[in-house]
């Protein structure tokens, strides 16, 4: 274990390389370059245990990586953004050939018109393509989620996404902590997929299905995703064990016991937000941070337990849900408690588009406003 | 060329079959025909990849499928970028312990859709990064699977759905591309020369890197020729010079028999006539009163062609 200074993309690569990873392909876009960068890096240097394909789209990117994937390989690659948009189409293909690929997402604004900057819209975009979604808040969760993603991933066998704000945490500098390859082996061990495409093994992959056969398959890949939350809170935990770090389960709430107003929000702006939950607690507003660390499954079932009766849940997007009032957050929330108690109150803001700044001053601001509508 | 593989005759060909009983092709289909050649010289150590097209509409629906030899079905612009993805991670695998044994031949077998059109980016950049697989397009000239609509290796004043008026401008050309990008092997192949195809996949087997072949695939359907034809529209289509046969390692250009002889004027050229008036989608044209025009047009073209690859031949 050592502590280094060093930039959020670093602790991905960093950590994608401690997971043995097999295969990596790879293509670069703003901000998630240097990932791919360092990975390659990695591989000219003979560091990596697995080979490294440069290719020349995001949709090859995503191509390359199912199919080595299929054929028995632990697979990543990296994007943003429009790259993310670009491999649409593999993204279904990856969850219903039920592919554990394990790729990171660096958050960034969709155009038109071209925008640099951090949001998630384009990882909300990709919502039902069937990827689990992990979201990290500070460069120690991208470096542990990594290893959590392909624990869960492999045995679920359903592809996971993990986002982070593009620059905020990308390329900012921040401490965090390695892990020693001895503990890494032991809450990943190797992939042995119990199938591959293979002579030796047989069998066609992604072949046409009736709509009875097909049906099957998607219905199960859509309860398969519900039954992963369970999977991400107890190897969470298996982590905490071995590792002493948490960073929540499905969400994290960590504020006072007594707390009755949350704010709810995922990705760097939960970062900021703790300072927001301070400073509403020294106005003597009984204010908790609620963190939501994975976005797909929609964390329904823990908002549920986190909520007391009469609770204020305030709900902070950073994304556009065109044709609601607000963002995809405040959609989800709103229909995972609709029914379950109808003394908890619900609003919500859509903010930071295109990254611009959240400083806690201005959350505080927005949290006060909200608030203020609630009455 | 100095070739290691030749020779070779019907009787040296091994009885495997790649294509089992029971494909869902059209009578007379030339897929599953030079996928049966394609199995004969590759056995069945071989990954097969295979993009929307009539090969995957006639698979047979899960779970079972017409072919023996392992098939990922992908999408349609991926036949590049997931083959190469395949016979890398082999290679990972049989580097560190996870798989043993010999490494199987990846092989696409993707429409001229997959391979001119939709699909272009992903082969081109395969055959520069020199993957380790070999591609085949079975090229039938149009987008048959969706019901025959133009493509771009569709044919100058061919009918299609989407060129009811006949197609005018000429096709592409992506094996000469491929020649152009010096990949390790490629090739054109015709359903009537079947020794010489299998040869030329034998031949793409012994070679590390990537190699693209060329089928030529007569489709009765799209075409409008009875499904017995098929064979005879591949010898006609050589024949009078409007499919030629050649092949390329590293950008050196070697002409196949019969073309060599057609081109250098030492064998007379079948009557394109001959090969056009069996085809529905060129029947336009023969009833017309500029019948003659074109066809001196089309021949031009082809002589045009053939003058042009004797030139490349020589560098």
């Amino acid at each position: 274990m050592s502590k280094r200074m060093d930039t959020g993309n670093s602790a991905c690569a960093l950590a994608v390389k401690a997971a043995k990873v097999d295969f990596i392909a790879a293509y670069p876009i703003t901000p998630q370059t240097s990932i791919s960068e360092k990975l390659a890096d990695y591989a000219a240097a003979g560091e990596l245990s697995g080979v490294y394909l440069p290719v020349e789209s995001e949709h090859s990117v995503m191509s390359a990586v199912a199919a080595a994937s299929a054929a028995g390989s632990r697979t990543f690659t990296a994007t943003s953004s429009q790259g993310l948009l670009y491999m649409h189409e593999i993204l279904h293909y990856a969850s219903g050939g039920r592919l554990p690929i394990v790729m990171a997402n660096v958050n960034r604004a969709v155009c038109a018109p071209w925008c640099l900057y951090a949001d998630h819209q384009d990882s909300v975009s990709q919502r039902d393509t069937g990827w689990l979604q992990f979201h990290c808040a500070s460069h120690q969760e991208i470096y542990d989620t990594i290893f959590l993603a392909y624990k869960v991933a492999e045995k679920v066998k359903i592809p996971a996404m993990i986002n982070y704000d593009g620059f905020l945490l990308s390329h900012s500098m921040l401490s965090f902590e390695t892990l020693e390859q001895d503990l890494v082996d032991q809450f990943l061990t190797p992939y042995r997929p119990d199938w591959k495409l293979h002579p030796q093994w047989g069998g066609t992959f992604g072949n046409v299905a009736a709509a009875a056969e097909y049906s099957a398959y998607r219905n199960t890949l859509a309860e398969d995703t519900l039954k992963a939350a369970a999977v991400i809170e107890e190897e969470a935990r298996n982590y905490q064990k071995l590792t002493g770090r948490w960073h929540g389960g499905m969400i994290d709430v960590q504020g006072p016991e007594d707390a009755d107003v949350f704010l709810m929000s995922m990705g760097s702006m939960a970062a900021e937000m703790e300072l927001a939950a301070e400073a509403l607690q020294a106005m003597g507003i009984k204010a908790d941070n609620l963190k939501v660390r994975v976005y797909r499954p929609f964390p329904a079932e823990a908002l549920r337990q986190a909520l007391p009766a009469h609770a204020k849940l305030l709900v902070f997007d950073r994304n556009l849900a065109y044709g609601h009032e607000g963002g995809a957050l405040l959609m989800e929330a709103r229909s995972a408690l609709y029914n379950r108690d109808e003394t908890v109150k619900i609003a919500g803001i859509s903010l930071g588009i295109g990254g611009i700044d959240l400083p806690a001053s201005l959350l505080t601001e927005k949290a006060l406003a909200l608030l203020e509508g609630l009455k | 060329m100095s070739d290691t593989i030749k020779n070779v005759k019907l009787a040296d060909m091994p009885a495997y079959e790649l294509v089992k009983a029971g494909t869902g092709g059209c009578a007379g289909c030339p897929s599953p025909m030079g996928l049966r050649i394609v199995g004969k010289a590759l056995g069945p150590n071989s990954i097969m990849v295979m993009t929307p097209s009539c090969a995957v509409a006639s698979i047979g629906v899960m779970p079972k499928s017409c072919y023996d030899v392992p098939v990922l079905n992908v999408c349609f612009a991926s036949a590049g970028a997931s083959a190469a993805g395949i016979s890398m991670s082999l290679d990972a695998q049989l580097k560190n312990g996870a798989l043993s044994g010999e490494k199987p031949t990846v092989f696409t077998w993707v429409g001229d859709g997959g391979t001119y059109d939709i699909g272009f980016q992903g082969i081109s950049a395969a055959a520069e990064r020199n993957d380790d697989f070999i591609h085949f397009c079975y090229n039938n000239e149009a987008y048959s699977n969706t019901g025959v609509q133009r493509s771009g290796a569709t044919p100058k004043y061919a009918v299609t759905t989407t060129t009811p008026a006949g197609k005018e401008s000429q096709k592409k050309n992506v094996p000469l591309l491929m020649l152009e990008q010096r990949i390790a092997y490629v090739a054109t192949a015709s359903l009537a020369y079947p020794l010489d195809f299998y040869r030329k996949v034998q031949k793409a087997k012994s070679i590390q890197g990537f190699k693209y072949i060329e089928l030529h695939a007569p489709c009765g359907p799209g075409w409008k020729f009875a499904s017995s034809d098929t064979v005879e529209l591949a010898r006609l289509a050589v024949k009078s010079g409007a499919w030629l046969l050649w092949e390329g390692e590293h950008g050196k250009l070697t002409l196949n028999a019969p073309t060599k002889q057609l081109a250098e004027g030492k064998m007379p050229c079948a009557e394109l006539e001959e090969y056009l008036k069996l085809q529905g989608r060129f029947a336009h044209i023969m009833k017309s009163t500029e019948k003659a025009a074109a066809i001196e047009a089309m021949k031009s073209e082809i002589r045009r062609e053939m003058d042009f690859m004797l030139g490349r031949e020589k560098l």
